[in-house]
């Protein structure tokens, strides 16, 4: 039976961890809030410019003269991974990596091998896991989320673009957490350049002949770079809303624990304060009879 | 017709107009009622609207991609 004392200082603690658990839970639904009207609002958009470049891909036939279509021999590739700077919030981080190493051992065993696969961290924590393990890490962006907007995001698509073009790698890869709603993140795994297969719009019959303002070859040319810049930006968007959902959650069931610790250390110290009370009873008594005696 | 004007940040508008003029890359044109399938690069400019009730308001935008088909125009800026 552990004593009176040490069962209270261990209350206090589960209180006061408790208080910061319930605090970061709010914060988080506060942030999860801004996050998720960002990323729904951007979804239309980026569901629209997809259905145009569907839609003008059918009516291009070959967009093969885009340089961000080129199939290169796959010898050097770039993971941009997307994690959190801060943790407390659940298996977020670790799914990330874990499909991180996944990916790379599964579909670049050769790569790796060779020293040609490069990663590229956004996000504190997939930064350190990396970089521990020597992984060879290109760069590292830790700054976004302090301030998540779509002229910030640029600098990270251009650079990979630049990169793309120049032929430094054949093939970028994002792992990143996608938000479906608060309690639920799906990790995905896109493929970011080359561009993959268009998908066609859902009605093959639709073949509206547009007239093309001023010519396909450019429109195509303005609306590929768009659409890959569009895509980082959602990337950086749904992992953002995502890591506030998933620290929502873990700190809800962060503060029903330390409910459920409470309810317990409280037993247990009334039924040693009983036991302390009854012994003291105990030993008045049998004085009481000694002098008596 | 039907005209949606969306930024990755915001939707501008949505709703009903009779009349667009919008910053083409080479040169200003307008869309009316019942236009031919076009799609369009825009350069930053502004979007002209005269709504159905004769009201026109103005748009800002930084650049961006305009389909219209079928009386139903999707502008796509920045």
């Amino acid at each position: 039976m552990p004593s009176l004392k040490e069962v209270r200082t261990r209350i206090n603690s589960v209180i006061s961890t408790k208080q910061i658990t319930s605090a970061m839970k709010m914060v988080s639904a506060a942030k999860l809030r801004r996050a998720q009207t960002s990323i729904l609002k951007l979804r239309p958009y980026s569901a629209k410019l997809n259905e145009i470049l569907s839609r003008l891909k059918s009516s291009v036939g070959t967009a093969e003269e885009a340089v961000y279509f080129r199939q290169n021999k796959l010898n050097h590739v770039l993971l941009v991974i997307v994690t959190s700077n801060r943790g407390l919030c659940g298996a977020f981080n670790s799914n990330v990596i874990k499909l991180a190493l996944q990916t790379i051992r599964e579909k670049y065993p050769e790569q790796q091998k060779n020293g040609q696969m490069s990663l590229l961290c956004i996000g504190k924590k997939g930064g350190e896991y990396f970089q521990r393990r020597k992984f060879q890490i290109v760069g590292q962006n830790n700054q976004i989320f302090d301030q998540l907007t779509y002229e910030n995001s640029l600098q990270i698509s251009s650079m990979l673009m630049k990169a793309f073009v120049d032929g430094q790698y054949d093939r970028i890869e994002i792992i990143y957490n996608q938000f479906r709603n608060a309690a639920v993140q799906t990790l995905v795994c896109e493929q970011y350049l080359p561009v993959p297969e268009v998908k066609e719009a859902g009605n093959k019959i639709d073949q509206t002949e547009y007239i093309f303002e001023p010519d396909q070859a450019s429109i195509v040319s303005e609306l590929v770079p768009k659409t890959l810049k569009v895509q980082v930006y959602k990337a950086l968007l749904d992992s953002f809303a995502s890591e506030h959902g998933a620290r929502m959650t873990a700190m809800h069931k962060a503060t029903d624990n330390a409910d459920n610790i409470l309810k317990e250390l409280r037993l247990t110290y009334n039924k040693a304060r009983q036991a302390s009370i009854t012994k003291e009873i105990l030993e008045i008594i049998s004085g009481a009879n000694a002098l008596k005696g | 017709m039907q005209i949606e004007i969306i930024t990755p940040d915001s939707t501008l508008f949505n709703g009903e107009a009779s009349l667009v003029q919008l910053p083409g890359k080479d040169g200003s044109f307008e869309i009316l009622n019942n236009h031919a399938p076009i799609i369009s690069v825009l350069r930053a400019g502004k979007i002209k609207l005269v709504g159905k009730d004769k009201q026109t308001q103005f748009f800002e935008v930084k650049g961006g991609v305009v389909e219209v088909k079928k009386n139903k125009i999707i502008v796509l800026a920045e």
